[in-house]
């Protein structure tokens, strides 16, 4: 049970959400968005999280869009990832969010929940980072499109009261080579030890990182040591593990040092195999 | 604290009750509706055993507030009547304490109605959203395939 009272808004456009934030905050109340509401509902149950009045973003329209045009792919941040397992517009994407959780709770976890939560695990992010996509933002001048290298820096950066309304990723992406690795410790169930997605696009090999550090990412000193044309596989991924930003997770999952070990096999895994699909 | 009343649709039928807005929905089919089938285990949607159907799909109802099933048809193990998914459990023996088997039943359900044809992966990919402490995992296995092959 949820040891503490909310009150539920159910908003049905982007205007009135971001408003209803704004009057609640100034009427000094505790509002947050809600969207599958996993992580609100898991860890309010625990007293890591309260609120006293949850915005439902569900209801509106444009958070739930799964939309494909001539130059462009739309994802509502309110898809269940199981809605974009099934939509099968990106592939990338698809592989990566199979990976989240598990088959029943994706149905509830959305898109948006997990790029924008508090776990370290947001994986849901990388194919957006290696795409260079944009995200549509909901602010105080209505929508606005930023690329996601200026909004996500570890962490979604988004002023008091903003929200992610969609995702928009250009259509020459969605076919380009790629793989997504997760490996775990043991089982095939539970937390990733680490997650990889690669993409080669214009014969570059692209790489994001989850479950390394507290935090996604995408390094570009890191797709340098990746992509130089002097090194055997080996190498390169010596020389990207030696890029890697700080700190690195030390947890009962798994120590740093064997993080850095299972992430350089696999970068090396990758390379190989990238390489036999006659890349060089 | 906010008392509000809300109807929803369970099993078919209209039931109305008065929740606060941060009851999660496997409380209010328990504690207000006296739906006990669907069990709490963890409560953090680790378990599955309080795995429902919302519109047709599987749902961990402790992930769920009671307030979003509004509008939604909900279906509680105490729906499902002499399916073959039922049977078939009895006929493998697939539950040892039994505290699980309403969640996989659901869950088992859902993916019967969802993939006729569904292959290993798909079982497997489905049903690791399922917890067992007594480990029946290959009873139940052997249950859900011989619907599944006998459908397909
Ligand atoms: S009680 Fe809901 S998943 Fe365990
Ligand atoms: S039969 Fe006991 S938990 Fe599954």
């Amino acid at each position: 049970m949820i040891p503490f009272d909310f009150d539920y808004f159910n908003p049905e456009t982007v205007q009135e959400a971001y408003h209803l934030y704004h009057s609640l905050t100034e009427a000094g109340r505790e509002p947050v968005y809600f969207s599958g509401g996993t992580e609100i509902i898991t860890l309010g149950r625990i007293h890591q999280l309260y609120t006293d009045a949850v915005i439902d973003l569900k209801g509106i329209p444009e958070c739930r869009t799964a939309q494909l045009d001539d130059e462009h792919l739309y994802l509502g941040a309110a898809l269940p990832l199981t809605a974009v397992e099934e939509a099968r517009l990106f592939p990338l994407l698809m592989k990566n969010v199979k990976e989240i959780a598990d088959h029943t709770a994706r149905e509830k976890v959305t898109l948006g929940g997990n790029i924008c939560g508090n776990i370290f695990y947001r994986e849901a992010v990388l194919p957006f980072l290696l795409s260079d996509s944009s995200f549509v933002i909901a602010g105080k001048d209505g929508l606005k499109v930023q690329s996601i290298h200026d909004v996500f820096e570890e962490h979604i950066q988004l002023a008091p009261g903003e929200f992610l309304v969609q995702t928009i990723t250009e259509k020459n992406f969605l076919t380009a080579p790629h793989v997504n690795i997760k490996r775990k410790r043991q089982w095939d169930t539970g937390y990733p030890v680490v997650t990889v997605a690669a993409a080669i696009v214009g014969r570059r090999l692209r790489i994001g990182i989850s479950g390394l550090c507290p935090f996604p990412f995408r390094s570009y000193e890191v797709e340098a040591a990746l992509n130089e044309p002097a090194l055997s596989p080996e190498q390169k991924a010596e020389l990207a593990i030696s890029h890697m930003p700080a700190p690195i997770l030390n947890d009962s999952e798994a120590s740093a040092e064997y993080r850095l070990f299972v992430l350089k096999n696999t970068l090396t895994d990758i390379l190989v195999a990238f390489e036999g699909m006659g890349r060089r | 604290m906010t008392i509000v009343s809300v109807t929803l649709m369970i099993n078919g039928e209209e039931r109305t009750t008065e929740i606060r807005y941060a009851d999660i929905l496997l409380t209010v089919l328990r504690e207000k509706f006296g739906l006990t089938g669907s069990k709490p285990g963890c409560l953090n949607g680790d378990c599955g055993a309080c795995t429902v159907h919302v519109n047709g799909k599987p749902m961990k109802s402790c992930l769920m507030l009671a307030i979003e099933a509004v509008g939604e048809d909900i279906t509680t193990i105490e729906g499902l009547k002499g399916t073959p998914i039922q049977q078939a459990f009895i006929q493998h023996f697939a539950f040892q304490c039994g505290y699980c088997t309403p969640g996989f039943i659901m869950n088992c359900q859902a993916l019967i109605q969802a993939y006729p044809d569904a292959g290993d992966k798909v079982i497997k990919e489905w049903l690791e959203s399922n917890i067992c402490r007594c480990t029946s995992y290959e009873e139940i296995e052997a249950a859900v395939k011989s619907v599944l092959r006998s459908e397909a």
